[in-house]
């Protein structure tokens, strides 16, 4: 079938090669299912093992006990999801414009995107402390969600753009015939179409926001309002000393939301990220 | 200037043939607003105000009025040896992390645009590391990484190859462990946009250069790298951005020590304005690192695109 004949000894190189990568991914992770489940006299030990030789729940049950990993999560869950669907809501449109139009504002538009990449987190979150300080939103998850909206929306313009640039224009000229106005023509022709991508954008953002740490890390001050992320660092003692089997087991349960979603959209990210950056 | 004349130039575009073009341009706005507003307001608005707050002496819970201190801030700073010790540790972890990442992704981009067994397996463990929370990243190392309960001391000690030592806390070891979680945390998805870009490359040129007796490593060379070349340059452009202000990763892993070896540039800042409540002090630190990652990324930028050129 191809004219590239791989000589064997070079097929058995690549073999190789691929296994030592999927080595390289896959331990660190095996490593912290392992310790999840292992009792404490096993993570004593001097001489630990892949596999825990008495299996255990009691790092889980620990692990809530030790710190508010409920509240916690659902902290998380109201932030993330916040956060998606207000995103998605306010950048379709603009991603609309911006697909459709390649006026001055889809140029600044885009000079943002790259500029806000290139920033220092640093530099925006003082100036968001003080502002969110005075409008009294410091250490509330709202507030919070009004971070992330923006934080994640550069991102969801580059996915959206390219989604739009999907959906064949004649289709709109089309409703335009039909006396349809811009608002109408975006709700009933291109939103349908689009919805697949809508999807996939959203459950990005939310990952981003579900995962995000530095801006919950200064804006969230009581252990009541803080997300999952921000909790679990407070299983590390300020020596550095940790409780390893909850910490392990925590780790675990915060990232499966994140593993879960990102198996379901990984093929429409990487043809987002792809649409976006083709054809611009 | 140059903006001038352009704004004028769109403006004065002829307008559009069917005639109702004032009436899409408001119908533009009302789609852009909802997303422009806060986008003025809680990013481009902070990030101004963050350039002008370089130039104060804002502090924490200060009663006292802040005022104008033009470039003390940036003096002090001049001569601040912690900060530069800093960012020497943050240069150096951006490109440590970078470089081998960018290799590490080409590698097995190329492998898996190969017909391989077992690819689907790497693409199913390449989630790992892209979707997880960079905390539970940095969790997940230091499991690996301690001392007695740790894999690597563990396997270390099975091969023969000593005790192991403990590899987060030691001077010689921290940087270059933290590196290592630094290259397997970003390598999935800069091993995704080159597998993306591999597969953009036009195959028949690939084809015909085997027929004329090309080896893989001249085939790669002349007719796989310069298609690739954009997209190479785009993402080793933007992990270099992105490198050199993480944060959450090595906030988990070492909190920035010992003895400051891993303490990047964003943590320094980070505790200068939120420890110690100097916020104008750490704004000016903000706007010195995005002097440098745009010197950085100029550099970068053009003496690839220059050595495109010679070709």
């Amino acid at each position: 079938m191809s004219v590239f004949r791989t000589s064997r000894p070079a097929r058995a190189g690549q073999y190789v090669a691929l296994l030592a990568y999927l080595v390289f991914l896959a331990f660190p992770f095996l490593w912290l299912v392992s310790t999840a489940f292992k009792p404490p006299r096993e993570l004593g030990s001097l001489h630990p093992t892949w596999i825990p030789k008495d299996p255990t729940l009691a790092n889980f049950r620990q692990a809530f006990d030790e710190q508010p990993l409920l509240g916690a999560a659902l902290n998380s869950l109201v932030a993330a999801l916040g956060a998606a669907v207000i995103a998605v809501v306010i950048a379709t449109p603009m991603a609309y414009v911006m697909a459709r139009r390649r006026a001055l504002l889809s140029k600044a538009a885009t000079g943002w995107v790259v500029v806000s990449q290139a920033f220092p987190f640093v530099l925006v979150i003082i100036p968001l402390f003080l502002v969110l300080k005075n409008l009294r939103l410091i250490n509330s998850v709202p507030g919070l969600i009004m971070v992330y909206v923006v934080w994640t929306l550069p991102f969801a313009l580059w996915m959206l753009i390219g989604y739009v640039r999907a959906v064949p224009a004649e289709l709109e000229e089309a409703a335009a015939v039909d006396g349809a106005g811009k608002l109408r023509t975006l709700v009933s022709v291109i939103a349908p179409l689009l919805a697949p991508g809508l999807v996939a954008t959203a459950l990005f953002a939310f990952i981003s926001a579900w995962n995000e740490f530095f801006f919950a890390l200064v804006l969230l001050k009581t252990p009541e309002k803080q997300t999952l992320p921000v909790v679990l660092t407070h299983f590390i003692g300020a020596e550095g000393v940790a409780d390893l089997g909850p910490l392990a087991a925590a780790a675990f349960l915060a990232t499966l939301p994140s593993l879960v979603v990102f198996a379901l959209i990984q093929k429409r990210i990487t043809g987002g990220m792809l649409a976006g950056a083709v054809k611009s | 200037m140059t903006l001038a004349t352009a704004t004028t130039r769109s403006t004065k575009r002829p307008p559009a043939p069917d005639g109702d073009r004032r009436l899409t341009d408001h119908g533009a706005w009302f789609l852009v607003l909802p997303a422009l507003l806060p986008i003025l307001v809680l990013s481009v608005g902070p990030l101004l105000y963050g350039i002008a707050l370089a130039f104060t002496d804002a502090q924490s819970g200060r009663t006292a009025p802040t005022q104008w201190i033009g470039l003390l801030n940036f003096r002090d700073l001049l001569h601040d040896t912690l900060f530069w010790d800093s960012f020497r540790i943050g240069l150096l972890w951006a490109v440590g992390v970078t470089v081998p990442q960018f290799l590490l992704a080409l590698g097995l981009a190329l492998l898996l645009n190969q017909n391989l067994r077992l690819r689907w397996l790497a693409r199913a463990l390449a989630i790992i590391p892209w979707a997880m929370p960079e905390v539970v990243v940095g969790i997940m190392w230091r499991l690996v990484y301690n001392p007695d309960a740790g894999i690597l001391n563990e396997t270390l000690r099975d091969l023969g190859l000593g005790d192991g030592r403990d590899w987060l806390t030691s001077l010689a070891t921290a940087l270059p462990a933290v590196i290592v979680v630094g290259v397997w945390a970003g390598m999935p998805q800069t091993t995704v946009v080159l597998l993306a870009g591999l597969q953009n490359t036009p195959r028949e040129l690939h084809e015909a250069a085997a027929m004329d007796g090309a080896g893989a490593w001249r085939r790669f060379r002349t007719v796989t790298w310069p298609a690739l070349r954009p997209v190479a340059l785009a993402i080793t452009a933007l992990n270099l951005i992105w490198n050199f202000n993480s944060f959450a990763l090595v906030y988990v892993l070492t909190s920035g020590g010992p003895g400051g070896r891993t303490r990047l540039p964003m943590l320094f800042a980070y505790e200068e304005a939120f420890r110690y409540g100097q916020f104008g002090y750490a704004a000016a630190m903000g706007c010195v690192m995005v002097a440098v990652i745009s010197v950085v990324l100029a550099v970068h930028l053009v003496g690839r695109l220059r050595g495109g050129d010679q070709r």
